[in-house]
């Protein structure tokens, strides 16, 4: 579903962030992408949600090689994904409802069926209580299931999330980890990169690992465990 | 996406933009007071120049040309040159005015009549009033007047249009100055909406950041803006339009009065339909030109590296 070849990524200037990455993420699979800090996970999902280009190199998601997408092709490419961004990224001067609501109306959905799906997303992470509230009046933890609930409201194939933990202690982490799951049983395909090793091997799916823009180790069989020890 | 949602989207980002104009009273009212004023300079000019023409128009019949014979010259010489205009084409009709007769005419007013008393001889030439034909443009009556000028017998050539034309020269000069300043006033007008919306934008770049990770379009992103350029436009054009008609307003009583004392009945034109039209259209296209300039401006920095 998502498989990366032999790419290699250079920020203007800077040395090379990705060289020579070669991944595969297989349709229905949920795999972490690990690593130190600068090690270059937030680049791979970049490169999957067209947000930046490879220097060289081929990145195809559910078949399609993006180089040969154009820049007008970039949104349609971008509503077909689920994405969880770093630092969430939600919009404070709307409500929880309308912050989930906007990739429907992106998409250009009618009223009713935006109504539909937007509660179904914010009562699939138990926020429908709040849909009404700004995030910021939202938790940590709330917040970050409000962004998961906005990722997966156009049902997307694939979902990418780039440290959904980052700022969460270890139980709202492992409540998070425990709705990807969730979700990825219903059969969406996740990439999720975190530098929380701990937290990735608790939850035993499958660990690409990243060191230094390259791929040190990757394992080659989803060993899909149970959640915790 | 269907025609009923995408109109529903339309008119959400129309009435949206309204609201948020209606959020700023005070800065959107300088902003349409501003791109008004700028409207309304060029438009001023229009009606002026229409004015121009109107009152050009109602004199431009009278194109009579008075010759002047030499003093002393014998009658019979006035009465064979009218004769042998009045036989040449392009030329209506013409008026025999005898020194004698025009004495006769001065010596009505009594100012006159006693400085005339005073004179020995009649002081006066015949006078030759030739009226040319409707059909003859202005150059041919240039031709005509050089000519006569240099018949023997004549003194002096006065052709009366010569001011019309005068005035015309100037209203051509005048309405080339409202296309200048329609072009400058509106690029002006671009600018002051493309600077308004700039602002507006960088209070929104999160917003309109995370819509193009989302995978809103260019055209998403630019629709709203688009209709608060356009608003800006017309509510701008709407004030240009009144303080015209203001304008016309409160000089249409003077200049009323002027023309009078000149017998004559000028009017100023009013804001006509071409105006309005052109106001309107001037204000809406640079409205949302300037808009569509702004937000294509922070898109372009929004594309992928690659
Ligand atoms: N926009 C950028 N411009 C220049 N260098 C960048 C940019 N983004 C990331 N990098 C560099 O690329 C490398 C990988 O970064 P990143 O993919 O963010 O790593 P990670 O997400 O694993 O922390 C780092 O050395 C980082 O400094
Ligand atoms: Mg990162």
């Amino acid at each position: 579903m998502i498989r990366f070849e032999n790419v290699t990524k250079r920020y203007d200037g800077a040395r090379e962030a990705l060289s020579n990455v070669s991944i595969e993420v297989a349709a229905g699979e949920l795999a972490f992408l690990t690593g130190r800090s600068g090690a270059g996970k937030s680049t791979v999902l970049k490169l999957v949600a067209l947000i930046e280009r490879p220097t060289r190199g081929q990145v195809i998601v559910d078949g399609r090689p993006l180089g040969k997408l154009g820049y007008h092709e970039i949104p349609a490419h971008r509503q077909q994904i689920g994405m969880v961004f770093q630092d969430n990224r939600l919009l404070n001067d709307r409500s929880a409802y309308e912050n989930v609501a906007l990739p429907l109306i992106i998409s250009g959905i009618g009223e009713r069926e935006i109504g539909r799906r937007t509660r179904a997303a914010l009562d699939q992470v138990g926020l429908l209580d709040r849909e009404k509230y700004p995030p910021r009046a939202l938790s940590a933890g709330e917040q970050q299931r409000l962004a998961i609930a906005r990722a997966i409201v156009s049902r997307p194939k694939v979902l990418i999330a780039d440290e959904p933990t980052g700022n969460l202690d270890p139980d709202l982490s492992l409540e998070i980890m425990t709705l990807f799951r969730r979700l990825n049983e219903v059969g969406v395909t996740m990439l999720i990169a975190s530098h929380d090793l701990q937290l990735v091997q608790k939850f035993g799916s499958r660990r690409i690992v990243l060191s230094g823009g390259q791929v040190s180790s990757s394992d080659t069989v989803d060993r899909a465990a149970g959640v915790g020890t | 996406m269907s025609t009923g949602i995408w109109l529903a989207r339309h008119a959400q980002n129309m009435l949206g933009a309204l609201g948020a104009l209606s959020r700023n009273p005070v800065g959107t009212f300088l902003t349409v007071a501003v791109i008004g004023i700028a409207l309304a300079l060029p438009a001023a000019l229009n009606v002026l120049v229409q004015t121009g023409k109107s009152a050009a128009g109602n004199w431009s019949d009278v194109r009579d040309f008075s010759v002047y014979m030499t003093p002393a010259t014998p009658l019979v010489r006035a009465e064979s040159l009218a004769g042998e205009l009045r036989k040449r084409s392009g030329i209506d009709s013409v008026q025999l005015v005898t020194a004698d007769a025009a004495v006769a005419e001065l010596g009505k007013d009594p100012v006159f009549a006693n400085a005339l008393a005073a004179l020995e001889g009649n002081p006066l030439p015949h006078t030759l009033v030739v009226r040319p034909a409707p059909e003859m443009d202005s150059e041919q009556l240039g031709k005509l007047s050089t000519e006569l000028q240099k018949t023997p017998d004549v003194d002096l050539v006065k052709l009366d249009l010569q001011w019309a034309q005068r005035l015309n020269a100037g209203l051509d000069f005048l309405a080339r100055l409202g296309w200048i300043a329609a072009v400058l006033l509106g690029a002006a007008v671009l600018v002051i909406v493309g600077n308004t919306i700039r602002l507006d934008i960088q209070t929104r770049t999160e917003e309109i950041e995370v819509a193009k990770l989302l995978g809103a379009t260019d055209t998403f992103v630019r629709r709203p803006f688009l209709y608060l350029g356009l608003w800006y436009g017309l509510f701008g054009s709407l004030v240009a339009v009144l303080i015209l008609a203001i304008s016309l307003w409160v000089l249409g009583a003077p200049v009323a009065r002027l023309a009078g004392l000149y017998g004559s009945s000028l009017e100023l034109a009013g804001v006509g339909l071409g105006t309005l039209g052109a106001v309107l259209g001037g204000g809406l296209l640079a409205g949302w030109s300037g808009a569509w300039l702004a937000v294509s401006r922070h898109l372009s920095g929004l594309r992928p590296k690659d």
